[in-house]
């Protein structure tokens, strides 16, 4: 009559006969074949330094199938010939009924959803001792699981030094697991841990799992029908049934990410056993959080002695200033403002020194090849490429640098803290500050920065506006334009002009950055705000090498995915920007050529004319190339377009070429006005200033007027000329939608700014 | 009688209360429940960051941040 009483041993009879003759997880089936070991556990346990530990820091980082979280995984050191065990460390996770991304994919992982990754042999439990309540509600989620399972119990010297004493053995009792205490960046324990694994892999102990969560009787009956039900849509899985339906009947959010992995039947089950609770007055959301924050309150009393009351840590005094709301806010200014100097400052030194070898060597490829279409291919398509994508790598790699640090040490999350009201008034994270800040310097590790940010709506806005602020490839554009357009004098009889126009560009970059963030957060990305809440982590000391492995493991994944695409999309550029090329006029310059060498043999020229000859032809040819190639052609295609703005077809070209990057406007403008390539001593700025100064149109009125000049700025403010943003927002985003929307929408506002700076302009009697 | 309950925003810096009510959508309420923010669990109110938003909480031993359009929605009593 009540099937409560029997339900439960018809369940575990199902789970032993599975678990018999089922090839399940935790039975090696062959002694030779992968095992997969998962780490899991709470932010911050110090999982990813017993992950490190364990597999000798030769991780391998990528990204998880259809999601932006990465995943980390590396091979166990230490086992034993014909055992292959690879350890994966999850994203951190506060609980299996997952409010992230990341929490989800840890999730998905340990309830064999995720399609990528193979089912796991053992689960490791890392646990933070020196926070052990909510760790251990997190764990007891885990363990109910009924994986073969070890726990880590991590940070035991924080532990004491807080005046913590965990009975490691006490512990291991009630959790049905063993349990190793260790201190992962001391490798004290690891040893042991490793040990474990591997016997745990070579003799899987098939215990059934304790369960920690007491339900009132209504409530436990729901959830073994569910599971029954649930052990008959996948029995290969029938042992995680249990631990799947409670989880489903419990969360709302758990229900709503397995709908793609569950028959409607179940679904329509879950419904009506919430039902039936309700109207039993069964409060199935609540209840179960409470049960096992209970056993977890009484298993941390159980095995954790305080050897005196707790009192201030160093991270509650250190906080009292970092956080401080005058002190706190002047060290965080200075700390960015630091990082930021020894990114695009210093970063900035092998940066030139990798960009003057790669012009180095394609010279010499150039002086030793013969010289034609490959050669031109070999020397600007691909080595120009590849110097494309190098000369990001030292901000990269100090970018990286400085976020691994501020995440490990915990200050990131005080970033968070003290820039969120800020921020979130335009719809921006407060850790959105550090990709905004680092796009001054360039959008590219920008972008990468948005990867602290954890709510993918936030992150996703950090990487549309970024672009907007005020990079440094506009700078030379900004310097050229202000040299030709703006008058040197004094407003307001004080203020430098060209500054004041200087400065003006990168507040408008700013302001239209944070106005798009609250635009897209309140029209395209709109939805329920997302609630902050964050943890605060204890500071911590970080492991400087375990810092540089990450930051090169890190920085190798942006090689080779965007490089990939960054190189491409240059010999692209290259090809548009040389072909077609013009038979009749190659020759009749070769024929010139071929003149002024036949003078200077005979003499009628001394060399230097010669030289100056040569150079001039060469420089025509140039300019008759680059009108003639399918760049060329595209910039007096769209005149009309840019006609309103008051600009000609040779800016027009000087905006295609843009494309590829902003500072590619200046060397097109050289080109384009019969300078000749700039070579490598710098193209001088004041000559081409003063010949676009001097530039006339057809109709005898100057190309390059004050408004025109300005004009010209907002448009660079506003548009995304940048292949290599799209390629990494490509990437980050993994998708082309979000950079096709970004490009969209920057070049649409970048015409309609210009053009309203055009009408104000004329309106104001300037032009 | 015990005391009314008030939001925990309208704590000093340094006080502790028992968590006694937490008015937020289902789910939201659920988060905090999860990371360990039950009915009756005492909490302290650590600091507030400029311009007084988010807010920092100790419960459980550990530290945690909470805009303050939420905090205003956990109702506290002093313990
Ligand atoms: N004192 C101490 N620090 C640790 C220990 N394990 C990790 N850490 C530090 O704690 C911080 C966070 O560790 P991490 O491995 O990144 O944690 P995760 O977020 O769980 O992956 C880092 O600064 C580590 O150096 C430990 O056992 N003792």
């Amino acid at each position: 009559m009540n099937h409560t009483e029997h339900a439960p041993a018809d369940l575990n009879q199902a789970r032993d006969i599975q678990r018999d003759t089922q090839p399940r997880a935790g039975e090696p089936a062959a002694p030779s074949t992968l095992q997969y070991v998962v780490l899991t556990g709470n932010p911050n346990t110090g999982k990813t330094s017993v992950f490190n530990a364990l597999t000798g820091l030769r991780a391998k980082v990528g990204n998880y199938a259809g999601v932006t979280v990465e995943r980390i995984e590396g091979r166990l050191v230490g086992a034993p010939a014909g055992l292959d065990v690879r350890v994966l460390d999850l994203p951190g996770a506060y609980s299996l009924r997952a409010t992230s991304v990341a929490e989800q994919v840890a999730c998905d992982v340990l309830l064999q959803r995720q399609p990528d990754v193979p089912p796991p042999a053992l689960v490791v439990i890392v646990l933070d001792a020196s926070n052990l309540e909510r760790n251990l509600y997190y764990a007891t989620q885990v363990i109910e699981l009924g994986y073969p399972t070890l726990v880590a119990l991590n940070m035991v010297d924080v532990a004491e030094a807080n005046g913590i004493h965990v009975d490691t053995s006490k512990l291991a009792d009630a959790l049905g697991v063993p349990v190793i205490p260790t201190i992962a960046t001391g490798r004290k324990g690891i040893p042991e841990l490793r040990q474990a694994i591997i016997s745990a892999l070579q003799r899987p102990a098939c215990t059934r799992p304790k369960s920690f969560c007491a339900l009132p009787g209504p409530f436990q009956a729901e959830v073994d029908d569910l599971a029954r039900l649930l052990a008959t849509v996948r029995p290969s899985h029938a042992w995680l049934a249990p631990a799947e339906a409670l989880l489903l009947l419990s969360s709302v959010r758990a229900l709503e990410s397995s709908m793609k992995h569950l028959p409607k039947h179940v679904i329509d089950a879950v419904h009506a056993a919430r039902a039936r609770l309700e109207a039993a007055n069964i409060d199935w959301r609540t209840l179960p959080i409470e049960a096992r924050y209970a056993t977890a309150q009484a298993i941390h009393q159980a095995v954790a002695t305080e050897h005196w009351p707790r009192g201030e840590t160093v991270t509650d005094k250190l906080d009292r200033v970092l956080t401080h709301r005058l002190w706190g806010t002047v060290i965080f200014l200075s700390a960015m403002a630091l990082m930021f100097q020894a990114m695009f400052v210093f970063g900035r030194v092998p940066s030139q020194a990798l960009q003057a070898g790669f012009s180095l060597l394609g010279r010499a490829i150039e002086s030793v090849l013969p010289p034609g279409d490959l050669t031109d291919l070999l020397v600007n398509g691909v080595i120009g490429g590849v110097g494309a994508v190098v000369v990001f790598l030292p901000q990269i790699l100090l970018l990286f640098l400085f976020i691994e640090f501020l995440e490990d040490t915990g200050y990131m999350a005080r970033v968070a803290f003290l820039m969120d009201r800020v921020l979130s008034k335009v719809g921006l994270a407060g850790k959105s500050f550090i990709p905004l800040l680092c796009s001054f310097g360039c959008a590219i590790p920008g972008i990468m920065a948005a990867r602290a940010i954890e709510s993918p709506r936030d992150r996703l806005v950090t990487c549309l506006v970024v672009p907007l602020m005020g990079c440094s490839a506009r700078l030379p554009v900004y310097t050229l334009l202000i040299s030709a357009c703006i008058p040197e004098t004094k407003a307001f009889g004080v203020l430098n002009l060209r500054g004041l126009t200087m400065l003006g560009m990168y507040i408008l970059g700013i302001a239209a950055a944070l106005s798009m963030a609250w635009l897209f957060k309140n029209t395209l990305l709109k939805g329920e705000p997302s609630m902050l809440v964050m943890e605060l982590p204890p500071y911590r000391k970080p492991l400087l090498g375990a810092m540089l492995i990450r930051m090169w493991d890190r920085a190798k994944l942006f090689l080779y995915r965007a490089g990939t695409v960054i190189l491409g999309v240059n010999i692209i550029l290259w090809f548009l920007l040389s072909y077609p090329r013009d038979a009749q006029l190659e020759r009749a310059s070769e024929a010139k050529l071929a003149e002024v060498r036949a003078q200077l043999a005979t003499g009628g020229l001394t060399s230097t004319e010669a030289e100056t000859a040569m150079a001039a032809i060469q420089a025509e040819r140039e300019a008759a190339r680059l009108t003639h190639s399918f760049a060329g052609r595209l910039g007096r295609l769209i005149e009309p377009v840019i006609a309103p703005l008051g600009f000609d077809w040779k800016i027009g070209i000087g905006i295609v070429a843009s494309f590829g990057a902003r500072e590619l406007f200046v060397s097109t403008m050289a080109i384009i006005h019969n300078m000749g390539q700039p070579d490598d001593t710098g193209l001088n700025l004041h000559d081409l200033a003063q010949k676009l100064r001097t530039e006339r149109r057809p109709d005898g009125t100057p190309a390059f007027t004050t408004l025109t000049g300005v004009t010209l700025m907002v448009f660079y403010v506003f548009a995304l000329q940048c292949a290599s943003t799209v390629a990494v927002m490509w990437r980050e985003t993994n998708s082309l939608k979000w950079p096709l929307i970004q490009w969209i929408y920057m070049g649409a506002l970048a015409w309609i700014m210009a053009f309203l700076t055009r009408q104000l302009g004329l309106l104001l009697g300037l032009g | 009688m015990t005391p009314e309950p008030t939001p925990l925003t309208s704590l000093r810096e340094g006080a502790i209360a028992t968590v006694a009510e937490i008015k937020l959508p289902a789910e939201q309420r659920r988060r905090l429940f999860e990371l360990g923010l039950l009915l009756g669990t005492p909490v302290e109110l650590v600091r507030f960051a400029p311009f007084g938003d988010p807010v920092e909480i100790k419960v459980r031993g550990y530290n945690l941040s909470l805009r303050r359009h939420e905090a205003e929605q956990i109702l506290v009593r002093p313990a």
